[in-house]
């Protein structure tokens, strides 16, 4: 294994990192208020308006994060990632942009599905997105919950692989996200 | 390796408590409250977990523009709103015979699908039975009936009653209204409060009831099957459109606003916003308000939820019996149809 060197890390650009971690928030703080809305019976109708209200911001979140991706180049990976291991990273970032944005928009088809009118912070009219049927709600409905907790179960490797690269093979992968001044940056736009 | 294993603490963890395993100790959850239906009434997926047995209506609201004084909802402007409902009986059985004592249930849902539509739910009792989830729950698993005696299991109900004053009272004022012949002739009324809320922001409580212009007739009496209010229900449309009176009842300051078990002092103030009138009845079916959930929380801009801790619990569980049969719909519409036609 070649060491890298210490002291120089290439990072993600500023802006890339701040929407990284303002996505990081975002995301977990929608999955948590989810699963507890499925689950709660006093604050049912506050939260899922709370739910969609960040669900909207996942998703336009994620439109700006696409369009960063294709126009900044991201930093080049530590040698310590393998080339079997770049591939997974590649896929499994696929899938988190993809998930991420398919998923508010699942939401919003369900709702539309269960011929209930969608309202953002009671306010925003969004239009239906898709035919009022029930059948096609109870499908969606499961669909949701399936891509939630696949999200949970992809954030937890994402964020487990990061931690394994910067923790026991000591390679600053975690760098190449944070603000840490102590460090010398190559950032790369 | 520590902090590896520490995140996937906190992630799984944080995940559980929020979906319930780790977390619902002794708090009540959707989920309790189905297995708490089809605990007392079994389990019929595709149907509702309550008010399982009904038919459903199309018509429209014709309102008079006298509500537009409190609430600007565009529903209460003069015009006619076409809406989709559904008469049901209460319960969790879909094939229980029709008893003159079952709580009889209108569901409306105005202006459905559009993106101002009113939803209510409404019941033919003076008084709601439970002020609290809770008591709705205790309640429920208290009327289960043994199946060896077809009668409710010794005791249960009155130790039930001990801890519930409010639905002793409730059901006392529930006795005095005796029930009407039949869906026709009955008085349908929404029991939880709700505001109006005008242009200028003005929030005033109200409750909402609807008065038949069908005159009454001689109490029920069981005929022509185990279908006989339904089939009652059903002639009564066919030979013409029925109608009720929408009354707007205006809460003062003082009036228990949180708490469905207790009615309003009679000598308050009524705006009567139009007629409610159903003029088509149908098999539910894919497509018409079998497929609705008649939550009381979809509500138009000009009409919010008050506090009264049943509205919200509702919405919870409606949701939770609407998932549980929108997707056994869609994967045996055809039987569905064939049972509810018997």
């Amino acid at each position: 294994m070649s060491a890298p060197s210490p002291d120089v890390v290439s990072r993600f650009s500023v802006g890339s990192r701040v929407l990284h971690w303002l996505a990081a928030v975002l995301v977990f703080t929608t999955l948590i208020v989810g699963f507890v809305l499925a689950n709660s019976l006093g604050s049912y109708a506050t939260l899922l308006g709370v739910h969609m209200a960040l669900g909207a911001s996942v998703f336009v979140l994620f439109v700006i994060r696409v369009v960063n991706r294709l126009t900044h180049r991201p930093p080049a990976l530590p040698a310590t990632v393998g080339r079997v291991e770049r591939l997974t990273v590649a896929g499994s970032e696929l899938a988190l942009y993809t998930l991420l944005l398919a998923q508010p928009l699942i939401g919003w088809a369900m709702q539309s599905a269960s011929g209930v009118p969608v309202v953002l912070l009671g306010v925003l009219g969004l239009p239906p997105i898709a035919p009022v049927d029930a059948a096609l709600y109870g499908v969606l409905r499961t669909g949701h919950s399936v891509v939630a907790y696949t999200l949970v179960v992809l954030i937890a490797a994402h964020v487990s692989a990061v931690l394994l690269h910067t923790l026991t093979l000591r390679d600053r992968m975690l760098s190449r996200m944070t603000f840490s001044r102590a460090e010398k940056s190559g950032t790369t736009m | 390796m520590a902090a590896v294993g520490g995140f996937f603490a906190v992630d799984i963890g944080s995940v559980l408590y929020a979906r319930g395993p780790l977390g619902s100790g002794g708090r009540l959850t959707p989920q309790a409250f189905v297995d708490a239906f089809r605990n007392v009434y079994g389990h019929h997926p595709g149907y509702r977990l309550n008010h399982s047995k009904g038919v459903a209506v199309t018509g429209y609201f014709d309102s008079n523009g006298a509500g537009a004084e409190l609430t600007m909802a565009t529903v209460f402007r003069q015009q006619r709103t076409p809406l989709a409902g559904r008469f049901s009986l209460a319960g969790g059985d879909p094939d229980v015979g029709d008893t003159a004592g079952a709580a009889r249930g209108l569901g409306l849902a105005i202006g459905y699908p559009g993106s101002d539509q009113w939803r209510t739910a409404m019941l033919n009792l003076p008084v709601f039975l439970d002020n609290s989830p809770q008591g709705f729950f205790d309640r429920l698993l208290a009327s289960k009936l043994d199946p060896a005696t077809g009668k409710q299991y010794p005791g249960a109900m009155e130790q039930f009653l001990a801890g519930h004053p409010e639905t002793a009272r409730a059901m006392q004022v529930v006795k005095e209204h005796p029930p009407t012949s039949g869906f026709a002739d009955s008085t349908f009324r929404g029991l939880n409060t709700f505001y109006f809320v005008d242009a200028s922001g003005e929030r005033t409580p109200v409750r909402w009831s609807l008065i038949p212009m069908q005159p009454a007739r001689p109490a029920a009496t069981p005929s022509s099957g185990p279908d006989w209010l339904f089939s009652r229900l059903i002639r009564d449309i066919r030979s013409g459109p029925l109608r009720w009176r929408m009354l707007i009842t205006v809460g003062e300051p003082g009036d228990d606003l949180p708490d469905a078990t207790i009615a309003w002092p009679p000598q308050r103030r009524v705006v009567e916003a139009g007629t409610v009138v159903i003029d088509r009845i149908e098999t539910e079916m894919a497509g018409n308000a079998r497929d609705i959930n008649f939550d009381p929380m979809v509500l138009p801009h000009g009409i919010e939820a008050s506090e009264d801790p049943l509205l919200p619990a509702r919405s919870a569980v409606y949701a939770a019996s609407f998932r549980r049969r929108a997707g056994v719909a869609g994967a045996a519409a055809e039987v569905q149809v064939d049972e509810v036609a018997q």
